[in-house]
């Protein structure tokens, strides 16, 4: 007999589709017509729509679509519009933010990063207000605002690298390209150029925050999933009573570890990890070029770099011989 | 539940995907051999399946027989002995014929010779080999602190063929579309001669040819206001980097401790040959291959009109002492291993076809004597 599960159930369960709560006058009406997706209703609810986009989403959406296409189209100029090598080299092709000599020049020649500063200004635009939009419904929903704080978060490394950071450097060459390897290999060229990212001590707590990130989310999932057999997914209302799904979850933690989150605070625990992931990341991107200069001799002079032996001797450079 | 059908699709995309982006990624098995300091990382990883292959292709020809060193000089009993005259009659054709398998094997003499006239200089392959046995005596007395006693011969870059398999020029591939839409900063493509990588696609140029300056990293904690480098200019050294990692099949720990790349304390020995590499092969470019470019027809420069140039894949051909470190020299010493006159011709005058003899002084007697002071020690540069 088929059984209901919370994890990948074979049970189907249909209605009549939700429209949701009605809207304050003002409010744009939400869109589309709702509909079903059984292979949805396997990874998560199998409605789909309406969806809310009002002023700020379509707007949103639109500056997102213009930097989009501006760094579609310069990548596909890029290849002398050769829609086969746009295809092919699609991963390695970019949008470079102005050569040095620009300096913070407002629009340098197109050609010449112009369109990177175009794109950069639209996708901020239109990231600005997808967060007042996240901001908004959560409020017209009267929910706390956590989650538009951490997307906050986010915005604050997007923008520490190709704003605020090359606002400080007075160069907006230090920013950051657009495109999959271009970004990649800045990424890892600005650790080189910079002495080492690893002996940032922002750039530790980053990963610290991010590998816990991880953990957390693993635990929690991992525990919920495991007294999911006592309903454990509707977590807080059990929270008060005894020999439910939260009190086992509880239990399971204080007894192998000594110490146990509670239904409540393990949520605190993995916003506030994931909240500062970024936040801290992007402290020690502003920090990198502006305040120091080479992070692996920074990180000697503060004893944080393990001694080796001399394991090459009488290598020396050989320029100043 | 047909579970299935999602697995089998993501699989399936995946697959795609990587078989996509992923060709020539180094597939396993994978043998690491520790290079440096426990817990530093420093390792040789390399792709085993590879290696078959690499060692089949770097196997050494012998020589053709053992010449003797007695008799008449070369310089004496032909014409228009520029560079070899010192060689005895027995050295000098031992090295045609050793030089005729590591270039011409097919065409055989004639590839630089007019059968009707041994000593014209009319076709310019002859012109070039001249200048590329200038070249090669030069690397093997000058760059010992590169090549060692081990030495380089023809060979050790020709294998076989007329141009060398692993050579560069300027490339602008694929070309952007009107300057009014992008400059793309010489990057964001595939680099074929920077690892494949989206870099600096002409870093080569920058650094084997021109003299532009490599160090990036600051060598004091704090800003000092000194350091002009940036991220483009630390991926332009990254470029060529890849370049050399790429054509010796090692990564960047055989020559850096990756903690600190710029720190040549942690450094191991194999980056003082490398240092002295660079500067050897933007040597051969800028003092051999460049000058060649009046006498080079068309379809031996690169499709932007350059000469094909000297990087490190040229000799090395993947592996990390070319042709597993065996010295082919022993059998030319006095061929390749010495200098013979060094002069170099005004290629501006070549007519090809035409040019009977090409040098740099005219036709003496007794001019081609290889120089008394050739001895090989390290020369500073």
């Amino acid at each position: 007999m088929a059984q209901y599960l919370n994890f990948i159930t074979p049970v189907k369960v249909s209605g009549p589709m939700e429209a949701g709560m009605p809207l304050p006058r003002g409010d744009s009406p939400r869109l589309g017509q709702p509909f079903a997706v059984k292979l949805f209703g396997i990874i998560g609810n199998a409605q789909i729509g309406p969806i809310y986009l009002g002023w700020l989403g379509t707007l949103s959406l639109l500056f997102g679509f213009i930097a989009f296409e501006i760094i579609g189209l310069n990548m596909l100029a890029s290849v002398g519009w050769d829609p086969v090598q746009f295809v092919r080299q699609l991963f390695w092709l970019g949008l470079e933010p102005p050569p040095a000599k620009y300096g913070l020049t407002v629009l340098p020649p197109l050609a010449e990063g112009g369109w990177w500063l175009i794109a950069g200004f639209f996708l901020t635009l239109s990231v600005i207000l997808w967060w007042v939009r996240v901001y908004r419904r959560a409020r017209q929903l009267e929910l706390g605002t956590h989650v538009a704080w951490a997307f906050a978060s986010a915005i604050w490394l997007f923008l520490v690298l190709g704003f605020i950071r090359p606002l400080l450097m007075g160069n907006f060459s230090e920013a950051v390209p657009f495109g999959i390897f271009p970004h990649l290999d800045w990424t890892a060229a600005f650790s080189i150029r910079y002495g080492n990212l690893y002996y940032n001590p922002f750039h530790c707590l980053s990963i610290v925050f991010l590998y816990g990130s991880v953990l957390l989310f693993a635990m929690h999932g991992a525990t919920i999933l495991a007294v999911g057999r006592y309903g454990g997914e509707r977590e807080l209302e059990q929270i008060t009573d005894r020999g439910t799904a939260s009190e086992r979850a509880a239990l399971f933690w204080r007894w192998t570890m000594g110490f146990n989150a509670t239904m409540e605070s393990v949520h605190r625990w993995a916003w506030w990890f994931a909240i500062l992931t970024p936040l801290t990341g992007g402290i020690g991107i502003l920090l990198t070029g502006t305040v120091v200069d080479n992070w692996y001799l920074w990180g000697m002079q503060h004893g944080i770099v393990a001694p080796l032996p001399d394991v090459f001797p009488g290598v020396v450079d050989p320029a100043i011989q | 539940m047909r579970l299935w059908l999602p697995f089998a699709v993501s699989a399936g995309s995946l697959l795609a995907i990587a078989s996509f982006v992923g060709a020539g990624w180094d597939a396993p098995p994978v043998e690491t051999t520790q290079t440096g300091y426990r817990g530093t990382g420093m390792y040789l990883s390399q792709d085993i399946e590879n290696q078959a292959a690499l060692k089949a292709a770097s196997t050494v020809p012998e020589a053709p027989w053992e010449a003797d060193p007695e008799g008449d000089r070369a310089g004496d009993i032909y014409e228009n002995v520029q560079v070899l005259g010192d060689l005895s009659d027995d050295q000098f054709n031992q090295f045609m014929a050793s030089i005729t398998a590591w270039v011409s094997p097919e065409e055989g003499c004639n590839y630089c010779h007019n059968p009707e006239n041994m000593a014209s200089d009319e076709l310019y392959q002859k012109v070039v080999s001249r200048r590329m046995i200038q070249m090669t005596q030069a690397i093997n007395v000058d760059w010992q602190a590169h090549v060692a006693a081990t030495g380089v011969t023809c060979y050790t870059c020709h294998r076989g063929q007329n141009i060398p398999a692993e050579v560069w020029s300027r490339d602008l591939s694929p070309k952007p579309a009107s300057a009014a839409t992008l400059v793309r900063g010489g990057q964001n493509v595939v680099a074929e001669n920077a690892g494949r990588t989206s870099m600096p696609q002409n870093a080569l140029e920058a650094y084997l040819l021109n003299d532009t300056p490599i160090r990036v990293t600051p060598l004091t904690a704090l800003p000092s206001g000194n350091n002009p480098t940036g991220v483009k200019e630390t991926e332009q050294t990254w470029a060529l980097m890849m370049h050399m990692s790429e054509s010796l099949g090692v990564n960047c720990t055989t020559c850096h401790n990756s903690r600190a790349f710029n720190d040549w304390d942690q450094s191991p020995p194999q980056r003082v040959t490398a240092w002295h590499g660079i500067r050897m092969t933007r040597d051969l470019n800028m003092s051999y291959m460049e000058g060649l470019s009046p006498v080079l027809p068309d379809n031996r420069k690169g499709p932007e009109g350059d000469v094909l140039k000297v990087g490190c894949a040229t000799c090395h051909n993947g592996v990390q002492k070319p042709l597993y470190g065996v010295s082919m020299l022993k059998d030319y010493l006095d061929s390749l291993a010495r200098k013979g006159p060094a002069d170099v011709p005004d290629y501006d005058s070549y007519e090809p076809g035409e040019t009977l003899r090409l040098g740099a002084t005219p036709a003496l007697p007794g001019n081609g004597k290889l120089a008394a002071n050739a001895s090989p020690a390290v020369q500073g540069n």
